[in-house]
This record gives C-alpha cells, structure tokens and sequence, in this order.
C-alpha cells in the first residue's frame, strides 16, 4: 500500500544522504521525495511517498527514528490527510492543438503560464493520481518536458507534525 | 578562560571522557592531532601496524572492559582501512569513536591527496557521524560522541576532523560542556509498564519456557538480573553467539549455545517452547533456521533497547523497549511480589525432558569427536585451553571452525569474555581485539583462538604487541584449509575444494613469531598437547603462538540443516536429529 511518510530532521549537512541512504540500504522504495526548509530553520521536513506491507512501512519508521537527525516521524496515511503536487509540463501546441490543449487544462483547473506562438507551459496542482490523469489526457507525442515536485502532505484537522 | 588550539581541544575533552588509550596510525591529516598527543601525557596512544587492527583493538578493549575505545586514523586510505572495524563494531553494537583526519576544508571536494568521503563511506555501518567546521565546536561534538555511541543501542561513531579545525596556530577559548544538547535522541531506558506486567503475567503461566539471551544482556550490564530471574524461576536459558557468558555455561540450567552450531538441547528447547522470553538479541539468520519454522508453538516476549529489532523478522506477541537491566530489574520486583508462582509439576516435566536431550545430544556429556586417532581434534585443544587457564581468561576468536569450537568448548561463566565478530564475521578480528583486552587487562590471561587462515589477515600485530609488551597467547587451530569453506564444499559442493588450501605456502608459524622476537611452540601429538599448553601460559610476559596441527577433515557439529525448523541438525556426518 502506498504511504506518505513526513519527516522532521536537524537542519544538518548529511541527513537528507542518512535518510535516503537508509532507504536503498534496507530495500525500501522511494516513488518520490520531497525537501525544504520549514518556519523554524533548523528544521527542515522531508515528505517520501513509498510503499510497501504494514510490516515494511512500521520498519521504515522505526529506523527513521534510529537517526539522530531525525525529530519526528509521521506515516500521514494513519489518518486522514491531504496530497498535493505541482506539475510543470511543456507542450507542443500549434493550429487546433492550442485550443484543445487550453481546455483539458482547465478541465484539470490548471494554468497556462507561458507561452510562444508553438509552446505551452502548464502548471497544475492536484494529488498524484489527478497529475496522472492530466499526463494521460493530453497527446504523449506533444509533451516536451515534464516536471514533478514529488509529494507534499499534511493531517487533516487537529493532527499536525511540530516540535 | 583557558585558550587552547583544535588539536589541544580534542586531546582534553578526549581525557574529559575518561579515555586512557587511542589505537591509531598517523598520517598526513592527522599531524596536528598526533602533535597535540606529542604534548600531554594523560593519554596513551598505541601505535597499530594497520588501521584495521586499531579499530579491532579498541572493539576488543570496549568488550573486554566495557568503556568505548577510540581509534585515531589519518584521511584517505587511513580511513578506508579503518571501516571493517568499525562495520564490526556496528553489526554487533559496540560502541567506539573513530577519528578521522580529513583533509583541510578548503580542499575538500577537490580529489585532494589521502582525500576520501569519510563520512560518505562510513554512513551506513555507523550510528551516527560528524564533521568538524570549526575548531571551537570540537568539545561539543567529542561530548555528543561518547554519549552517542555509549547509550540505547550502542555504536561506532565516527568524526571527521579537516586538518585546519587543528591546526595549532589559532586558538580559542576552551569549556568542556557538561550536558549534551541532543533534541531528537532520547532512548527509552524503562520498559511501559503495561507491557511489563503482561510479560511477567506470560512468563509466570508459562509451562516449557525458555530464555533466549543475547549480546544486549551484556551490553546493558544486566547479567546478575538475568542470573537471577532463572535461578529464581528455574527456567533453562540458551545463549546466543554473543550472550555467550551473560549466564554462566556451567550452570545446570544453561542449555548452551544456540543457532547454526548451537547445542541440539539448545534449539530443541526452542523449537517445543511455548514461551520465549528473549533478551537483548535480533533473532538473527544464524539462530532462527527458517524464519516460518521457527518455534510454532511460542509465545514470544522480546525486551530490546532498540524498537527497530522488534518484530523485524519474529513478530513478537509482547514487545517491550527499554534497557534490559532497567526491564529485567521492574520483572524481577512483579515476579516476586506475584501471587502467580511457576508451574512446577510442569517444569519437572520440561527439565525431565530437556535432561534427557542434554544426556544423549550434550557437547560437555562424552566427546561428540573422534577420539584416540593420531590427529589432535581442535575440540580436545579448546577443552585443554579450558582446562589450562581454568576456565578464566579472556578468549577472542576469528571467524570460522575455530569459531564455533571455542564458542562451544570454552564454557564461558562470566560476561565480556568472549569476544568476537558474531555479527559481521569478519577473519582478522581475533588477533587485534586480545591486543585491546590485553590493554584493558594487564595481568589477565588473554587468549586468541585462530586458525592459519584467520590468523593472517592480521599477523602484522606481532609487532605492535612487542613493542607494548603484550604478552596475547595465539592458539592457532591448524588444519591447513580454509575450514568452514571446505565443510560447506564437502557438504554443498560434493567436496570441490575450490580455493581453500594453500599448498604447501603457509609460514612456519614458529620461526615467524620468533622474527618478531616472540615465544612460538609447536604441537604435533596429543602427548605433548597438556605440556606444551601449560609452558605456553607459564610465560607470563611473553607473547606465546602455539601452532596446533589438527585433524583437517573434522566438521563443526552439531549443525542446523536448512531449510528447517531449529530443532533440524546434523549431529555427526551421518546422524541427525
């Protein structure tokens, strides 16, 4: 089953390689990560999607906290949550292709934020699931470029990951 | 306040810990560091002859006396050398601190010369790691280090120190902190509380118990309360590789080692259990045979520091994180305040049954070897060394039949006695670590069961050990092959000795250790086996490698037979269980 599983580490050089290194070490999959800088600065949170059994996904977490690095563990699909990842696609769009275009991504509610007289750039924003769908609709053989962010996640309602 | 340089810095907070030895090699990055050893005198730095030895020699120090060693390399391939004692120290949780020389900051990234990604290298064989930036964080990071490296599951824990964070020209103001400021590390030390009361609750219902203990139990320090919880109850207690001493093995109701060569007692016990009360171990591939044969009708109560080795490969059914002593004391107060007490008509029943197991399968029972042949068999040398030393030295081993013949002849009744790498199995560990024990133990006998294959990856030591006067005692089990090697060939590979001997190119032993300026005696025959063994340890302040001709085709038994449940052993060529 697929997992989101947010981190709270030390602001320190090497922990995102500890955190990464534990995943390739122990066999666990990554399918996306995410890293930045929170509100307090000697934190920063690491959001990984994998997945794996209720056996691996406790694994993971144990050792996660095995690091020093490491402040706080939360595999958000415990409870309920909320996803959400940018996409930046660039595609070819030419004669009737720019309408069409246009309106799958306002279908997606996505925007077109840069444009040539041949190219769009999209962003959109949505769960993993809804990026696939968007990548899906429009013509493979018009998509240039495609850039993910990996996922971003938070608890719904009360739960919240601090220190 | 006192202003002190980076290399002072680490020299002082180093004696702040308590350290009295540094095992080490010097080295281009290292010189401001070796100069500041130079310059005090509180600290003695033991010079190696390659940087393997150090780590293993501060890993047989820490096991011996319980006090983290320290290892002190230059960068580059002073590291990189350093690394298979250090995984050693890692697979088997003892705890150390590595220094590294690295080269200075500014030139790091650069492919510098003795450059090397320390830290990078070291990452996944290390609790924890550091790298110096700047001088003055030194005192703190040495104190982060120790703490580290010493408490929940211990560790190695390596720092890399660029060569400018030492140089002795800048100085700074020098404090040594008094509390560590560690935010995300916090072990649990005492057990909750519910699920201590439900495992005395299990433990006392239970009716074929046993005591599964391991390494932790001798790294927590908690052998008196593990003594005391099975004298107490009078349950059996089987040991693992590395608990091998945390019960005394000559008590009644040790059943021995168990695992790949463990006692059939041992894992037959295990295998009809209905409760295993585990302490301190990770049910390891080496003990469990096939994990989903594994002790069907058990209940599994597992105390561990570490939450990670809980339910890894054993679901446990009452798991309970915390520091075994701290557990094993909380169990001990509810075990005897419990109105519940043990069920003895059925305790009579399993120790009739587990006697009976131990009267026809025991090693200590009659010889389970070949007797009265011409060749010596390494089992009677162990049990000589036994005999010899009384049962009270200090054994380490390297890795391979020597291995588990002294892990099943020597009868270890006291913890850090017996040290070697149960985890990584890394050959060359033996010789280095009597080094350490020797350090920690001056007047103690220290021996080093090996064998001529083990032997040499290390062999360089003989210096170092002449020139601190460390009079080790080498019992070289030798049997011309690679041993264990060719006892899977002949079993595996329909005896095709790919790789295992050496024709006819070994040393003769003796006149090498006499190059060294070392006592070496050899032993060809049985007769000569008592005296020679007993002039050997009558040297007291010499160096003595015995070099022990034994019969070459003998194989370790009894032997799991995988796949298989426990209980499924070899216990001779053609007999099992």
């Amino acid at each position: 089953m697929r997992h989101i599983i947010s981190v709270l580490v030390e602001n320190e050089p090497g922990a995102l390689s500890r955190i990464v290194g534990l995943f390739s070490q122990r066999n666990y999959n990554i399918m996306s990560l995410n890293v930045a800088p929170t509100d307090d600065e000697t934190l920063s949170r690491i959001t990984i999607t994998t997945f794996g059994s209720d056996r691996v996904i406790e694994q993971i977490t144990k050792h996660l906290n095995r690091l020093i690095d490491v402040v706080k563990v939360v595999d958000l699909a415990e409870a309920g949550y909320i996803e959400r990842e940018l996409l930046l696609v660039k595609v070819k769009a030419v004669g009737v292709q720019r309408d069409e275009i246009k309106l799958i991504t306002d279908i997606f509610r996505g925007q077109i934020i840069d444009v040539t007289p041949s190219i769009f750039t999209i962003q959109l924003v949505g769960t993993g699931s809804k990026l696939d769908a968007f990548l899906e609709a429009i013509d493979s053989l018009l998509v240039m470029e495609v850039v993910r962010s990996g996922v971003s996640g938070i608890a719904r309602g009360e739960r919240h990951l601090s220190i | 306040m006192e202003l002190l340089s980076g290399g002072d810095m680490l020299l002082r907070a180093l004696q702040e810990e308590g350290v009295e030895h540094i095992f080490g090699y010097p080295g281009g990055s290292a010189l401001h560091i070796y100069d500041a050893i130079f310059r005090q005198d509180k600290i003695q730095h033991i010079l190696v002859r390659h940087e393997q030895a150090a780590t293993h020699a501060a890993d047989g120090y820490t096991r011996s006396s319980g006090k983290p060693g320290v290892v002190l390399v230059t960068s580059g391939p002073g590291a990189t050398n350093a690394i298979t004692g250090i995984a050693t120290a890692y697979t088997d949780s003892i705890p150390m601190v590595v220094l590294s020389g690295q080269v200075p900051a500014e030139r790091v990234g650069e492919d510098a010369f003795q450059e090397t990604d320390m830290i990078g290298v070291s990452r996944p064989i290390v609790k924890h790691s550091f790298i110096v930036r700047r001088a003055d964080e030194i005192p703190a990071i040495i104190k982060k280090a120790f703490h580290i490296a010493t408490t929940g599951r211990p560790g190695p824990v390596v720092i890399d120190i660029p060569k400018n964070t030492t140089a002795p020209t800048e100085q700074f103001p020098y404090s040594y902190p008094e509390k560590v400021n560690l935010r995300a590390y916090n072990p649990s030390v005492k057990g909750n509380a519910k699920q201590i009361k439900k495992a005395v609750e299990l433990l006392l219902q239970a009716k074929r118990p046993v005591i599964y203990a391991g390494g932790g139990v001798i790294l927590g320090e908690a052998s008196d309360e593990l003594v005391e919880m099975a004298t107490l109850l009078n349950y059996p207690v089987a040991n693992t590789l590395m608990g091998l001493g945390s019960h005394p093995a000559t008590d009644k109701q040790n059943l021995g080692m168990l695992g790949m060569h463990g006692t059939v007692e041992a894992n037959t016990a295990m295998h009809h259990s209905d409760l295993i009360f585990a302490v301190g171990v990770r049910f390891d591939d080496r003990v469990t045979n096939t994990v989903s044969k594994f002790c069907p009708n058990a209940t599994i109560v597992h105390v561990d520091i570490d939450p990670a080795t809980i339910s890894k490969i054993v679901e446990a059914h009452v798991p309970v994180v915390g520091d075994v002593k701290d557990v094993l004391t909380e169990m001990l107060v509810q075990i005897k305040a419990s109105s519940v007490k043990p069920d003895e008509t059925a305790l009579a029943d399993w120790w009739r049954q587990l006697n009976e197991w131990r009267e026809r399968y025991g090693l200590q029972v009659t010889p389970r070897y070949r007797t009265g042949g011409d060749k010596l068999m390494p089992q009677e040398v162990v049990q000589m060394l036994y005999k010899v030393t009384e049962g009270d030295a200090y054994v380490s081993s390297d890795v391979g039949q020597h291995q588990m013949f002294a892990a099943q002849y020597y009868l270890f009744d006291k913890p850090r006695r017996w040290l070697n790498s149960g985890g990584l199995g890394t050959m060359g560990y033996g010789f280095p670590a009597a080094m350490g024990a020797q350090f920690a133990h001056r007047d103690a006998n220290v021996v080093c069961v090996t064998g001529e294959g083990s032997i040499q990856m290390c062999i360089q030591e003989l210096s170092t050990c002449m020139q601190y006067n460390l009079p080790v005692k080498i019992i070289c089990l030798n049997n011309s092959a690679l041993g264990m090697v060719k006892q899977w060939q002949d079993m595996h590979y329909e005896g095709r000795y790919s790789e295992i001997l050496y024709e006819d190119s070994l040393p003769d032993f003796v006149k090498l250790v006499e190059a060294y300026g070392h006592v070496g005696i050899k032993v060809t025959k049985r007769e000569e086996l008592e005296e020679k063994m007993r002039e050997c340890f009558s040297l007291k302040d010499r160096l003595v490698f015995m070099d022990v001709d034994v019969d070459p085709s003998e194989h370790v038994y009894p032997m799991q037979i995988a796949p298989g449940a426990m209980r499924d052993m070899w216990v001779s060529r053609t007999e099992r269980t």
